[in-house]
């Protein structure tokens, strides 16, 4: 009976149970991300592919893997569809974008039918989680929230500043982000009880090749202050078009929306994007989770401001440690099980403004909030609230010329 | 009062955007004309052009309207290997064949922009780009005002070319009657890349004076495409004259929807003036019935 040893013994009993450690192992967790990194959207697409790219590393410091398989959908919600499919079938656990509502809306129709889970990491549109979806949730503001919160913080622009504007026009583009931003403003600015008198709402193509006929109807108008929901290609086309017809408005201020953080914005207008408001979530940079995502951004983008790129670098990133955070929990890349994952997150370490990412029944998260950054030596500057603020907010805007 | 004042200011706007529509559509409309090829590939020529201003600009610091000659020079050099190498086997062939060939050179043309370029768009900053002229209650943006001029030249300049010249004369000889062309000894296949030339040079012209107004991004292309082809289909395709009068028929009826109506309802209004002028008059403002 001497033929077995204790340490024989050991070592069987080690390879008789490997096979349920092995089980226990979650494999990597493929993330299929899904961006417009040319077409239209390609600006806002390749900042938060920017993101993206560097969230690998930093979420392994976290203790947390995953491997990216990259997509562009080419700013076209068909493809965004297709592309979807495809990047399941090439085996993908997860989906995370899309920066774009009606992308977001196509390819929750996919994710629903392949039961994969599908992280929206921007896209406002109210649609997206009021149509039951189960295997979507949104780490973002839907439109109401986000003119809610923009509509606030602009009472307290005025408070701070003393300014008294009387009157406004609000100027969206007509793509689905802009046009939900509409009918959020449409329900929400008379309850809001702004002293501003809302003249009119002008629609425009964010395709157009210059907004000039459109500057033309706001000059005629002559309001005080200009609401706008624009992207970065076509706020540059506005202001341009305002400088030369020789329109200052007293203020410039986005109730949420892109395009006037964005670096194009800045290197294509300098001193003129300087004093534009944006009412948007924003960058928390005291959180240490931000400060890891801009010490790896930083030296991986040296062309880029991790300053002017923390909103689509953020949430991209936030929206990729939604999914590694469920598939470590979950330890398992089943689509069913990883997405009870997801609904059950509650990671009070993150990157943007606001409370813990949690998501509500229709897979909303409601703790984030709003800060209002105001373009300062081209530079997104947040001015309000006062507790996150690094300047005081200036009111009413100077004039175009002389602006250094 | 008011009211007509800044109509008016609409209707000059428009003007001044459509002339540079017209110089624009009036490169499909030389080709199309002549060689009986629409060139698919027509936006994405204008944004190699514009990203030509663009390099120009950055490099060298020249005026986009002073680049718009060498990127002439070099789209008429472009479109001159393309028809003798490329095109030249696919004329009389059927038109859906012709269709892919100059849809793929799109593709590729479009890819390359993307791949050298990426997808950011490139302005060219220029000291006079945001000033502008005020004439009595109108306001005049001096950019666009340039370029609208220099269109205006340069589309007389092509028209004088194929009305007073020999070659000119030649070229229309061949749209005309290709085979009497071909019978008097005229080098039918040397006519047809110079016009292929002649096209891409005013597109190539157009574009470069184009990123004075608006910046240079893949993004336009299918755009520039589909306005070319609403803008000479009304003038009436291969009418020199009909695709300035195209050109700014378009640019007042956008000013004035937008300016009345809803500015996202510009391209309706286009489109609207399309089906009126193929219900009524099939052939084009300017064009000669088949």
């Amino acid at each position: 009976m001497g033929g077995i040893s204790r340490r024989g013994l050991a070592a069987g009993a080690a390879v008789l149970a490997m096979p349920a450690i092995v089980r226990a192992q979650p494999a990597v967790l493929k993330v299929g991300l899904l961006l417009p990194r040319s077409g239209y959207l390609a600006q806002a697409g390749q900042s938060c592919h920017r993101g993206a790219l560097v969230a690998p590393r930093v979420l392994a410091d976290f203790g947390m893997r995953i491997e990216i398989i990259d997509v562009d959908f080419e700013s076209n919600v068909d493809m965004a569809r297709t592309q979807a499919e495809r990047v399941i079938n090439a085996g993908a656990h997860c989906i995370v974008g899309p920066f774009e509502s009606g992308a977001a809306l196509a390819i929750a129709q996919v994710t629903e039918q392949r039961k994969i889970p599908f992280v929206v990491n921007i896209g406002a549109a109210p649609q997206i989680t009021e149509q039951g979806y189960q295997y979507l949730v949104r780490n973002f503001p839907t439109g109401g929230q986000l003119v809610t919160n923009g509509l606030a913080l602009i009472k307290d622009l005025l408070a701070a500043t003393g300014a008294q504007p009387k009157t406004a026009v609000f100027v969206h583009a007509n793509d689905t982000f802009g046009t939900a931003q509409r009918g959020a403003m449409d329900a929400l600015y008379p309850r809001a009880g702004l002293p501003i008198e809302l003249l009119d709402r002008i629609a425009y193509d964010p395709k157009a090749q210059d907004l000039s006929v459109e500057v033309t109807k706001i000059r005629a108008l002559n309001p005080d202050v200009l609401l706008v929901v624009t992207r970065s290609a076509d706020a540059i086309k506005l202001f341009r078009d305002m400088v030369r017809q020789r329109f200052t408005p007293k203020a410039i201020i986005s109730p949420g929306s892109p395009g006037m953080y964005d670096e194009e914005f800045y290197q294509a207008l300098g001193p003129l994007a300087d004093f534009a408001i944006t009412n948007l979530p924003w960058a928390n940079f005291n959180a240490p989770m931000t400060k890891a995502l801009e010490a790896a951004y930083t030296p991986a983008n040296p062309r880029y401001r991790f300053a002017a790129e923390c909103f689509n670098a953020g949430f991209t990133f936030e929206a990729l440690l939604v999914a590694a955070d469920a598939h470590k929990r979950a330890g398992t890349t089943d689509g069913e099980t990883l997405m009870r994952a997801v609904k059950a997150t509650n990671l009070a370490e993150h990157v943007m403004t606001g409370g813990p990412i949690a998501f509500d029944a229709k897979g909303q998260n409601p703790n984030i909030v709003s800060a209002s950054v105001q373009n300062r030596n081209r530079t997104p500057t947040v001015v309000l609230p006062a507790s996150a603020a690094t300047a005081a907010p200036v009111l009413p805007m100077p004039g175009w010329q002389g602006r250094t | 009062m008011i009211m007509a004042e800044l109509l008016l200011g609409v209707v000059v706007q428009g003007v001044m955007t459509g002339l540079v529509y017209g110089l624009m559509a009036l490169g499909l409309s030389v080709i199309f004309g002549v060689i009986r090829v629409v060139n698919f590939a027509h936006g994405e020529f204008a944004v190699l052009a514009m990203y030509a201003a663009w390099l120009a600009h950055t490099q060298w610091q020249l005026d986009p309207i002073l680049a718009a000659l060498p990127i002439a020079a070099g789209c008429f050099a472009i479109g001159y290997g393309l028809q003798r190498g490329l095109v030249s086997p696919f004329v009389g062939r059927a038109e859906h064949e012709q269709f892919i060939l100059l849809a793929g050179v799109a593709m590729v043309l479009l890819n390359l922009l993307l791949m050298g370029f990426g997808p950011d768009a490139r302005p060219v900053n220029l000291p006079y780009a945001l000033d502008s002229y005020a004439i009595g209650p109108v306001i005049l943006d001096k950019a666009r005002l340039i370029v609208a001029a220099v269109a205006l030249v340069m589309t007389g300049a092509v028209i004088g070319f194929f009305r007073f010249t020999r070659t000119g004369t030649a070229i229309r000889a061949c749209a005309d009657n290709l085979l009497g062309a071909a019978v008097v000894g005229l080098d039918v296949k040397r006519l047809y890349a110079l016009t292929f030339g002649i096209g891409l040079a005013c597109v190539g012209a157009a574009g470069a004076m184009l990123v004075t107004i608006s910046d240079a991004s893949p993004v336009l292309a299918h755009g520039f495409t589909l306005q070319g082809f609403i803008i000479v289909i009304i003038g009436g395709l291969g009418s020199l004259g009909g695709a300035l009068l195209g050109g700014v028929l378009i640019g007042v009826c956008e000013a004035l929807a937008g300016f009345l109506w809803q500015p996202s309802m510009k391209s309706l209004f286009s489109f609207l003036l399309l089906v009126a002028v193929l219900a009524l008059r099939p052939q084009g403002l300017l064009g000669k019935r088949a």
